[in-house]
């Protein structure tokens, strides 16, 4: 599950900024946040591509561990509050890859770049 | 972000100021004020760039004010922040020195003047510019050098006003920040859960901590590190408390392989720590101080998305912060479930 501001939530504040702001101030400050603003866009377009079919994953994976159906945000509430509490752990089978494969799904959308990111996939490969 | 000056409840009162300081008697010129601009916008503190002309030149000044009395209950205090950089000049670290602190008659609301360093803040130049190159093979031990010093600052001689926070006062601050958010991560759960089972006991002896030590708060120069800023979050706690943090992946800009800051290696640190007269180093104290550090830097970007759709700061960058805590999450899961269990990257 992606987290929060959500694509769709983003989209919009990147719309006011090129009306309001990129069209009547051009200091350097508005060019930094111009490259801000590109590179959410980027990251819109990688969230439709990639997290539906990672969302689904991720929920089949949830089901199998906590053994009860819900929605992506309901289930990683309450994985999180079995972790809190202690009833699940590392220990846990198939938790730890369960943690890995959702935070990259993450990272695949915000941030491909990030180099521990990058480190992680050659050695979830190799 | 530089706003336009002139600023003339600040100009006026400031020009004054000057001219008490550098007017001296029989003199016809002096302290007139050159350059006021504001250079960044916190929402209680303000930091300005200004000059005063001495019978020397002109003198760039930095001040760091309170226009009022608001201020968050975690900050120091700018008075306070005075007094620690007077102390740690004293010890020989380098800081800005304290040219003045304000009175209430100076009309200038409160908070003090310092000498402006010259150097470079920005991490990605630092890093990367061939004009650092140097710096970057002496700053992890410049670095020991300094937190060295802060740390051995006699408690005895600091503000009483100074809040005492070491590991366990740190964690439960951790955790009701993490409450507050109430935007549950199994990942950011597992790691408070990781840190109340591999807490260290409170050292006996609390020392100052400033709390903040890292990329942004060091101003480098072409032959390393030039001074100490930002001494908001300074503290009494457990001085490995500052060793972590500076270690922790999020302050390295892409060089993961040098866990200080992107520039060093936690064998420079730590040799250049103890050489300077600080305690020996526990690096298991470091190591669960990088991990608090971690999740802290995590928990303020997913405390972004609430800032963001709130419309306290409904700017793209600000969304954007917010979907940088996944950086975070696996940072975390390589400290604490490693895909591969190496001979670590201690260095």
């Amino acid at each position: 599950m992606q987290d929060e501001p959500r694509a769709a939530e983003i989209l919009p504040a990147i719309a006011k900024f090129l009306r309001e702001t990129v069209t009547t101030d051009h200091s350097a400050h508005t060019m930094f946040q111009a490259r801000v603003a590109a590179n959410a866009c980027d990251l819109a377009a990688r969230e439709a591509q990639l997290a539906p079919a990672s969302d689904a994953a991720e929920l089949d994976r949830l089901v199998a561990l906590l053994g009860r159906r819900g929605s992506l945000a309901e289930l990683n509430a309450e994985l999180a509050a079995r972790l809190s509490d202690g009833r699940m752990s590392l220990e846990t089978p198939d938790l730890k890859a369960h943690l890995w494969a959702t935070s990259m799904a993450k990272l695949a959308v915000d941030q491909p770049g990030y180099a521990s990111y990058r480190r992680a996939l050659k050695r979830l490969k190799g | 972000m530089t706003e336009a000056s002139p600023h003339p409840a600040l100009a006026e009162p400031l020009a004054a100021l000057g001219r008490r300081l550098f007017h001296g008697p029989g003199s016809h010129s002096g302290g007139e004020l050159h350059g006021l601009r504001r250079l960044s916008g916190g929402a209680s503190q303000e930091t300005w760039a200004f000059s005063f002309n001495t019978p020397r030149g002109p003198r760039p000044l930095i001040l760091r004010r309170k226009p009022n009395d608001r201020q968050s209950d975690l900050a120091a205090g700018l008075e306070t922040e005075a007094v620690l950089l007077r102390l740690a000049a004293e010890m020989g670290a380098r800081v800005p020195p304290v040219f003045y602190v304000l009175a209430p008659e100076d009309g200038c609301g409160t908070g003090f003047i310092m000498d402006r360093l010259e150097g470079e803040t920005i991490p990605r130049k630092i890093l990367r510019d061939a004009e650092f190159a140097h710096a970057r093979e002496v700053l992890a031990r410049d670095c020991g050098e300094a937190l060295s010093l802060i740390h051995r600052i006699a408690t005895a001689r600091l503000p009483k006003t100074l809040r005492a926070a070491p590991g366990s006062v740190r964690l439960a601050e951790l955790e009701r920040t993490y409450a507050a958010i109430n935007r549950p991560n199994p990942v950011f759960a597992l790691a408070l859960r990781w840190l109340a089972a591999h807490h260290p006991p409170d050292p006996a002896c609390l020392a100052l901590v400033h709390g903040d030590f890292r990329h942004g708060n060091l101003m480098i120069g072409p032959d390393g590190l030039v001074g100490v800023l930002d001494w908001e979050l300074a503290h009494l706690g457990d001085p490995m408390e500052d060793l972590g943090w500076i270690c922790v992946p999020s302050w390295r800009f892409g060089a993961i392989e040098k866990p200080v800051g992107g520039f060093g290696s936690r064998r420079s640190l730590f040799a250049a720590y103890e050489a300077a007269g600080g305690a020996p180093v526990d690096p298991f104290r470091v190591r669960f101080w990088e991990v608090f550090g971690a999740l802290q830097w995590g928990l303020m970007c997913a405390g972004m998305a609430e800032v963001y759709r709130s419309g306290t700061d409904a700017s793209v960058e600000r969304a954007m912060i917010g979907r940088r805590a996944s950086e975070v999450e696996i940072d975390l899961l390589d400290y604490i479930a490693p895909l591969v269990h190496e001979a670590d990257d201690a260095g």
